[in-house]
């Protein structure tokens, strides 16, 4: 099976092993994730603004590219999965913007949300299925406490993301038992972490991440997983304590017995 | 029409919101992370459109520390999203001269090695046209 | 060719605001067959209605066409007045140019033209029109009653205290519904077992109630006065006349890990049970899903520990058909499900509960005893917070858009209780606004604030935060102090909305009765005719048809039992004569207008028919007119045409598509 990928800017940069960490994984499991040529940035954030046109055309790109290879699109960055997501749903069902967007791009034929976009999640639950991913687990994390960190851009607005439940929500839990460790459900697990305010204030993302840190590691947690290179950053910057944050696709690549395999690279 | 009206219009353009959905319940305040930073609240950023007091709204600092984390948009039992209404707000600043919240000068001094690109990129989307 | 007049109405400013009646009565006059026409304030008034009469007799008119509202308000009005007159009452004809016209439109002009087409249809089709006659029907003297809870009981009684029959349906083993699983009642505090049941003994003992308990109505035929009802009584598995009632069976029953739907799932019951300890019949029914005997074969405990030879494994679903005049909806409510709304964490903390589990929880029958405490650890709690409107007056398709109208009071009772019981527990209350219309329902309320203490937040809830040691905690708005409130708490209470029991759309199905968006049945007139349906012989009771308190549902049992006593009171109705019938020579026998006949009124009959000199034998479809509700549904599907509606013939309704379309 092969899937359109679109790596985002993070991926190629400070979060290579997000992306390197998934990419052996899913050779893995049988799928291949083909890059998509020449994507552009999707510019980290949704532009909300009902006349935000052309801050929406990269992600419009991307998911025609997807579109015109027959694939369906997998992002693994929360923050570009959440952009895909919106403005997938946006060429979907709003005129407005579906006519815009088309009027600049002059594609061979307009684009009206075609596509499919997964996250890498999301591929793992749908389409491989928790059953097959426990069955190619050679070295299951037993023992381990993990706490899913989700954040906002995961599960937020429920409606359009349709990723899981907004308020609890399973998929990490699930992903967690399946690579054989033992999920820790905390509350704070999709409140916000501070985003893109860490740049100028970082005291005020400090207080959210020691929240949500101090919930996970007062349920038990020993540990921490993301899918946000962000929320990482402002996880292991803006907090006290050492509670250590991995990408999710990290471990994944361990259980699977491949993760040697992004360090001979 | 006087501007405030005009700009009033315009944000519920923008935001494509109605306020008038509102019902006070103050779930959006309620769920904010932000909120103690606030000088206007989320739920009165319904009411000051209402109130077409948009003056004082793009006045305020809210604009610069709503996180988008769209607790507010979510949890709202109206469809109201004052999320939207505060973003909109933002681009009646931002779109103006001068307007920008983060300027190229000053990120030299906010960088660290480990900032990662997403980072940089969000916050120019959101602090500046 | 008809003397038809025009009179039209305008309803005060409701259509002359936006209709030129004068125009209307102009125009009117040129129409085909009209030799008066003429517009007044109110024409349902006595004085319009004078003026009818006026000049029906005067003017020798032979058909009439109010333009006013809709015929559903007031066709019947109108009919009336053209009888008195000494009219056929089937020679009225009303356009609709309130409703249909000026209610919609804002623009004079385009409401006037509409409101013009409008009449000319009307006056096409009374061109044509001839006087019908109604024919007669019988009315049983029996009524079905479909729900045992208050509702239901107060109906049923008081239909049966008037002298007549009543049977109630009742879909779990006992009566007593939603009402029997309170603790206490507002606005006076009184014990909700000791008022409701009495109620229930006193159905059960009544000589003209009978009760089907554990059984469900499976299909209704018929019309007003006569319907058919099949009701499937489940095989309880205890053969009623035998059962004492001792309950040796449920203490000795094996298997005893089945939630019990009475406490809401807060502690367990066994395979055979009765709801509750004063459950009516006290005759326990066996949950064949749960039985061991019948999963596995192996057991019989109950039936070996039976003194009374009660137990029978045997026993199948029973279906008995009862024909009954009136037919009452009183099937109630459940709380809604709270799937949507984790963020109060219902389903990730056992202590945040809903306040039907409060209620089990204060009940001295509940499973904790009456005492009041945390299921997660058994612990007294000291800090209580209540949510109002979890799901109720939501915009967002994740509840309801309704206020459900019973919570601001339970919860200042549930408060007060607590305050009462525990004084030494804090209660906050966070609410969007305190909604206590109702006779010494506010006092209610104020006195939980002034003399008990409760703490009223005006704000919502954002979200509740279980705490790694086992509290709660509460991140609430406080908007009149414009502060964001972090609240610990030890229990959470939410006042989830409540809905329509979900069976009620299969039930509304059966009975043609109609039903809004929200499960809610709908009545026939929302201020005039708030207990009845639309559908002639149902009645509405209780919150099937709106959300409710106990007060108001039991007044509003009594005049749905008003409404139905006063048809069983007729010995004979009039039947609609607008009914279909088939032209023996078009008739080709196919069948097709049988196939869709929704009250099966049609059958076929060898018939000799003399077509244009040739004698011979065809199967012709022939309509029974007690059965035939006009519906129409035949008429069109006839493929050869042979099917035609009195009142509104095929080219009646010709008439009116070519009067609107000149």
């Amino acid at each position: 099976m092969k899937y359109s990928y679109y790596p985002g800017c993070t991926l190629k940069n400070k979060a290579e092993d997000l992306d390197a960490y998934a990419r052996v994984s899913a050779k893995a499991l049988g799928f291949e994730l083909e890059e998509i040529e020449e994507w552009q940035c999707c510019g980290g954030v949704y532009p909300l603004g009902t006349d935000e046109i052309a801050t929406k055309l990269a992600s419009v790109r991307a998911l025609n590219d997807a579109k015109e290879k027959g694939r369906e699109l997998v992002t693994l960055c929360s923050a570009c999965h959440h952009v895909l997501k919106r403005v997938n749903d946006d060429m979907k069902n709003v005129e407005n913007i579906r006519t815009k967007a088309n009027n600049y791009m002059d594609l061979k034929e307009p684009y009206a949300g075609e596509t499919t976009v997964l996250h890498f999640l999301e591929v793992l639950r749908d389409r491989i299925g928790w059953d097959t991913l426990k069955e190619k687990v050679t070295n299951p994390l037993k023992g381990k406490k993990i706490g899913a960190y989700y954040g906002c851009l995961l599960l937020r607005p429920g409606k359009i993301m349709a990723f899981d439940d907004p308020e609890n929500p399973k998929i990490m839990e699930d992903f967690i038992r399946a690579i054989g460790a033992e999920p820790v459900i905390y509350p704070y697990r999709n409140e916000c972490c501070g985003g893109y305010i860490s740049l100028k204030e970082k005291e005020l993302s400090r207080g959210m991440c020691e929240k949500i840190e101090d919930s996970a590691e007062g349920f038990g947690a020993d540990m921490l997983i993301t899918a946000c290179p962000l929320c990482m950053y402002n996880l292991n910057k803006n907090s006290r304590t050492d509670l250590p944050v991995y990408y999710f696709t990290e471990l994944l690549a361990e259980a699977l017995g491949v993760k040697d395999e992004v360090k001979k690279q | 029409m006087t501007n405030q009206k005009k700009q009033a219009e315009l944000i519920q353009e923008i935001s494509g919101v109605n306020p008038l959905k509102c019902m006070k319940c103050g779930k959006c305040s309620a769920s904010c992370p932000s909120y103690n930073e606030m000088d206007i609240k989320p739920h009165q950023f319904v009411s000051y459109v209402i109130n077409e007091d948009i003056e004082s709204l793009v006045k305020s600092k809210s604009l610069w520390k709503c996180l988008s984390c769209f607790a507010c948009v979510q949890r709202c039992p109206r469809d109201v999203k004052p999320g939207k209404l505060i973003d909109a707000a933002r681009q009646i600043v931002e779109r103006q001269k001068g307007g920008d919240y983060l300027t190229a000068d000053e990120i030299p001094e906010l960088l660290d090695p480990e900032i990662p690109q997403q980072l940089l990129v969000s916050a120019f989307r959101r602090y500046r046209r | 060719m008809q003397r038809i007049g025009v009179f039209v109405c305008h309803c005060g400013t409701n259509i002359a605001a936006t209709v030129d009646v004068k125009k209307v009565v102009e125009m009117a006059l040129h129409e085909p067959g009209v030799v008066h026409a003429e517009d007044y304030q109110y024409m349902c008034s006595e004085a319009g209605q004078e003026k009818i009469r006026a000049a029906i007799q005067e003017k020798n008119l032979s058909g009439i066409v109010v333009c006013s509202c809709s015929p559903r308000m007031h066709e019947t009005t109108f009919r009336g007045a053209a009888e008195r007159a000494g009219l056929n009452p089937y020679m009225v004809e009303i356009a609709n140019i309130r409703e249909h016209c000026s209610w919609i439109h804002k623009d004079m002009e385009e409401a006037t033209e509409k409101a013009v087409i409008l009449m000319r249809a009307a006056v096409a089709k009374v061109n044509l029109n001839t006087p019908l006659k109604p024919g007669e029907s019988r009315v049983t003297k029996r009524a079905l009653v479909i729900g045992g809870g208050i509702a239901g009981i107060q109906t049923a009684l008081d239909i049966a205290d008037a002298g007549y029959p009543v049977d109630i349906v009742e879909k779990t083993p006992s009566i007593g519904g939603r009402m029997s699983q309170l603790d206490k009642t507002f606005p006076t505090l009184d014990c909700s077992a000791c008022i409701l049941t009495p109620k229930m003994v006193e159905a059960n003992a009544h000589p003209n109630i009978n009760i089907y308990t554990y059984s469900e109505v499976e299909k209704v035929s018929g019309f007003v006065g006569d319907f058919t009802v099949d009701i499937r009584k489940k095989a309880r598995s205890v053969d009623m006349s035998k059962c004492t009632g001792c309950g040796v069976c449920q203490e000795k029953c094996p298997s005893k890990k089945t939630p019990s739907e009475f406490n809401r799932g807060l502690n367990n019951r066994s395979a055979i049970y009765t709801p509750f300890a004063q459950a009516i019949p006290n005759v326990p029914v066996i949950d064949r899903e749960a039985c061991i005997k019948f999963k596995t074969g192996k057991c019989g405990i109950c039936s070996k520990v039976c003194q009374a030879g009660a137990i029978d494994y045997e026993q199948e679903d029973e279906i008995i058909t009862e024909k009954y005049g009136a037919i009452v909806v009183a099937t109630g409510f459940d709380m809604i499900k709270l799937d949507a709304y984790d963020e109060y964490a219902y389903s990730q903390s056992k202590d945040v509960i809903t306040s039907l589990e409060l209620e089990r929880i204060m009940n001295a029958a509940g499973p904790t005893g009456g005492h009041l405490e945390r299921l997660s650890d058994g612990k007294a709690p000291k800090e209580i917070v209540f949510i109002q409107c979890v799901g109720s007056r939501c915009a967002d398709n994740r509840g309801k858009s309704y206020c459900s109208k019973i919570c601001c009071m339970y919860t200042a009772k549930h408060a007060m209780l607590i305050r009462d019981k525990y004084p030494d527990v804090n209660v906050t209350v966070f609410y969007i606004d305190v909604r206590t219309p109702g006779k010494n329902f506010d006092e209610f309320y104020r006195r939980a604030v002034e003399e008990y203490g409760v703490n009223y937040i005006k704000g919502q809830v954002g979200k509740v935060i279980p705490k790694p040691d086992g509290k709660l905690l509460v991140q609430g708005a406080d908007l009149l102090d414009n502060k964001q409130i972090l609240k610990e708490a030890d229990m959470v209470v939410l006042a989830a909305a409540i809905e329509p029991n979900p069976d009620v759309r299969k039930i509304a199905t059966m009975l043609t009765a109609s039903i809004d968006t929200n499960n809610f049945l709908t009545e026939a007139h929302a201020k005039l005719r708030p207990v009845e349906s639309p559908t002639a012989g149902v009645f509405l009771s209780g919150v099937c048809q709106g959300p409710k308190d106990i007060p108001e549902t039991v007044s509003q049992a009594g005049a749905a039992a008003v409404k139905a006593i006063g048809l069983l009171a007729k010995d004979k109705l009039l039947t609609n004569p607008c009914t279909a019938h088939s032209d023996e020579l078009l008739c080709n026998g196919c069948s097709q207008c049988a196939n869709v006949c929704p009250y099966g009124a049609i059958t076929y009959e060898e018939k000799e028919v003399n077509d244009h000199g040739i004698r011979e034998v065809r199967r012709i479809a022939v309509v029974n007119d007690a059965l035939c509700q006009g519906c129409g549904a035949c008429t069109v599907t006839c493929p050869s045409g042979a099917m035609d509606l009195q009142g509104f013939s095929n080219r009646q309704i010709l008439a009116e598509v070519d009067a609107i379309c000149r």
